[in-house]
């Protein structure tokens, strides 16, 4: 017997199909089988469906996806696992992920890339995507091997929390993954210029007595990749972009009609470096919390369409490493659980962008920039949607998460758009206030 | 100078920082110690003021001056004391810093001394313990009772702060004593210049409350006081300047810039001093430093800042 899941009177927002409107969604055997007003197929009758999800009211869309997190395995498993990250992922609306490869040891072969599969088949929740790393133990020296990584599924490459130091390296690593058509995403750090900061360098550094990152770090190596992807027109990939100059470099760089797309994370978005004031290590992160003038530049790209897509950069610590000093603490914010009332705080609220805007950021384009066929409620498509109350208000509280760790900011922060439900293949993974 | 407000009342269990004090309990310090700078000279140098307490001095960076000088002050208050020093600037490996402080306060300690390398360690701890916690210098954040004993120094020997133009003169970007002096001066309103080689100045100085010169010809005539901070070369890293030479000849007290100098110029420094970098011995040991009479007041300041940080954690209980 065929499995049947009718989402009906939904608020449907399918941007990749310019969809925008109340209607019904048809799930046959975990492929997307209808989307209209009045479900056509007449082998069924609506009172017939196995299953029956009423979303008056609620807003219908593709299934999230987070082309940025880290779950920690293998390595730091006490932190979080696949097992933990995907449920705490399927949790906030996210049918997709991409892990990042620096784990411990780092994803660097095609054993690697399975394993990470291996684990995510096991957990069941999302589907688990990963990048791999440009280079042998992330070391920026010699390649790792793309190629038996990309066959392996591997949707990209980096060396995140890294970035590729030596011109040469990265040209070389772009050059060579243009052969297998892959994405190469890069975290834009200069570490000689950054030495060892801990947070933006300003006013707020110098009365800390904490050492500084300069923008310059970021900007100075985004502006180089953006030469190298010039030359090589191979596809490049800024990750966490988090100053107006970077920005700026992005912007010029898409108006050049270069190959090159950027992410913007929440806490870029809502946070400053005057938060670190008390210290509190919960604000430490990589790149650093910056300015309201370069909060206010990402709002401004991402209404002009300058980002390609919203990201948490989920990174999960546990409470132990970031109870050290500031200046030791490890750099991160597990930021999953709350990423959508955060969007809606930091670009909804303040009319940055509509709903369709900001699914559009989160489920058509990021698929699109590791390359997936995701993102879309078009017909034939795999059933990944997700259901939102975009009025529900809440109260988050990291005491609730499914994630390992509780290295977040925002805990006690009011915010808006709750998950409803969450659909990976036609299965219902996640239902508020059941599990 | 006579208190000047009978109506003031301490209430600080810890002095983490200068920043956060105001001008009012900056002063009600300086009065405090000038109480205490006369038990120092007594034959029998002890008051009974902390009987019965405990003070650790929790050392995790190099210090002899300022350890003493904490231990000094405490024992002639009659407190015992207790020395732990840990040389680990990589606090990855081994014991936290709060599982440190969770063990000593689970022995009794009253009163924390710690001197760390990470800018914020002791404000780290003291909201994490409930013993006083005294930040003897915490990475390039603050060192709060240098800051104190150079106002105190200034004010013995010139009445005031107030309208006097001082210049510090260094490696700013690197040093603690630099912005507790900083806060502390112009809070008691002072006009501060920092001096310096453009490496060695930190990021957005034009938004502290300072001056700023990279030229110490053009200074040195103008100014009433000038504290010369000591090249850390154990922080330095890189090479911010090209030569020691080459720092000299700009930016070090010779006797040659002395003669342009006020003639009743106070010339300080924090020590230790690298006799022939920042200043010539000769300027060092002549007539207008006073950087002995700032390790004396260092005592009395301490003394101070100990006693008063009791009274209030007594006051809470």
């Amino acid at each position: 017997m065929k499995s049947e899941l009718l989402i009906k009177n939904g608020r449907v927002i399918d941007p990749a199909n310019a969809i925008d409107k109340k209607c019904n969604v048809l799930i046959v055997d975990g492929v997307i089988a209808e989307v209209a007003e009045e479900i056509q197929n007449s082998k069924f009758k609506m009172q017939n469906y196995r299953t029956v999800i009423d979303a008056t009211g609620k807003l219908v869309v593709p299934g999230l996806i987070d082309i940025h997190v880290h779950f920690r395995e293998p390595g730091d498993e006490e932190e979080e696992t696949i097992a933990s990250g995907s449920a705490a992922a399927v949790s906030a609306g996210f049918t997709s992920v991409v892990c990042m490869p620096n784990t411990r040891p780092p994803i660097e072969n095609e054993t690697d890339v399975e394993y990470v599969h291996r684990k995510a088949r096991q957990a069941r929740k999302t589907h688990v995507y990963l990048m791999g790393a440009i280079t042998k133990g992330r070391a920026g020296v010699e390649l790792a091997e793309m190629g038996f990584m990309a066959e392996a599924g591997a949707v990209g490459f980096t060396d995140d929390g890294n970035g590729v130091q030596d011109p040469a390296v990265m040209l070389r690593a772009l050059k060579y993954a243009g052969m297998f058509d892959v994405v190469v995403a890069q975290h834009c750090q200069d570490e000689r210029i950054a030495g060892s900061g801990v947070m933006n360098s300003g006013y707020h550094s110098t009365v800390l007595g904490l050492p500084g990152i300069d923008k310059l770090a970021e900007e100075a190596m985004l502006w180089r990749d953006i030469q190298l992807a010039k030359k090589t027109k191979v596809r490049y990939h800024a990750q966490h972009v988090s100053t107006a100059g970077a920005i700026r470099l992005i912007r010029d760089g898409k108006k050049d009609s270069l190959p090159i797309t950027c992410e913007v994370t929440p806490h870029h978005l809502l946070l400053t470096e005057e938060n670190c004031a008390e210290y509190d290590t919960n604000y430490k992160v990589n790149p650093p919390l910056r300015t309201e003038r370069d909060i206010e530049a990402l709002r401004e790209a991402i209404a002009a369409g300058v980002v390609d897509a919203l990201v948490t950069d989920h990174a999960p610590h546990l409470q132990s490493e970031k109870e050290l000093e500031f200046l030791a603490a490890p750099f991160g914010i597990a930021s999953l659980e709350c990423s959508l009332g955060l969007y809606e705080k930091a670009l909804i609220s303040p009319g940055v962008l509509n709903w369709v805007g900001l699914i559009r950021l989160m489920t058509e384009k990021p698929a699109k920039i590791i390359g997936v066929d995701k993102g879309t409620l078009g017909k034939g498509k795999q059933a990944d949607v997700t259901i939102i109350d975009a009025d529900a208000e809440y109260t988050i509280d990291v005491r609730s998460f499914r994630s390992k760790s509780r290295n977040c900011p925002y805990h006690g922060w009011r915010v808006k758009g709750k998950v409803e439900k969450t659909i990976v293949g036609g299965e219902i993974r996640f239902s508020a206030g059941v599990n | 100078m006579a208190l000047k407000s009978k109506k003031f009342r301490w209430e600080r269990k810890g002095l983490l920082g200068l920043r956060e004090l105001s001008a009012e309990e900056i002063t009600y310090i300086l009065d405090t110690a000038e109480g205490f700078e006369q038990i120092s000279s007594r034959t029998v140098k002890k008051a009974p003021a902390l009987r019965g307490k405990t003070v650790v001095n929790l050392f995790f960076e190099d210090s002899t001056r300022t350890r003493n000088s904490f231990a000094l002050a405490a024992s002639r208050l009659s407190a015992d004391v207790v020395e732990f020093t840990k040389k680990s600037s990589s606090v990855s490996k081994g014991e936290t810093l709060l599982d440190t402080a969770r063990n000593l306060e689970a022995m009794g300690i009253d009163i924390v001394v710690i001197r760390h390398s990470a800018g914020g360690a002791a404000k780290l701890l003291s909201r994490n313990i409930n013993a006083c916690v005294v930040n003897a210098g915490d990475g390039f954040c603050e060192h709060p009772t240098q800051g104190l004993l150079d106002v105190y120094t200034i004010r013995k020997l010139r009445g005031s702060l107030d309208g006097l133009k001082i210049a510090i003169v260094g490696d700013i970007v690197h040093s603690r004593v630099a912005r507790s002096d900083m806060w502390a001066m112009t809070k008691l309103g002072a006009e501060v210049t920092f001096v310096g080689p453009a490496t060695l100045m930190p990021g957005q100085v034009e938004q502290l409350p300072v001056k700023v010169s990279y030229s110490l010809d053009e200074v040195i005539e103008k100014v009433d006081v000038i504290n010369m901070l000591r090249i850390q070369f154990e922080r330095l890293g890189g090479n911010p300047f090209p030569s020691v030479r080459e720092y000299s000849h700009y930016f070090g007290l010779t006797v040659e810039r002395m003669k342009r100098a006020k003639e009743d110029i106070l010339v300080m420094h924090p020590g230790p001093i690298n006799r022939g970098l920042e200043m010539e011995s000769e300027v060092a040991d002549g007539k207008n430093s006073v950087i002995l009479e700032q390790v004396t007041n260092g005592v009395a300041v301490r003394m101070a800042v100990l006693f008063l940080v009791n009274q209030a954690a007594a006051q809470k209980k």
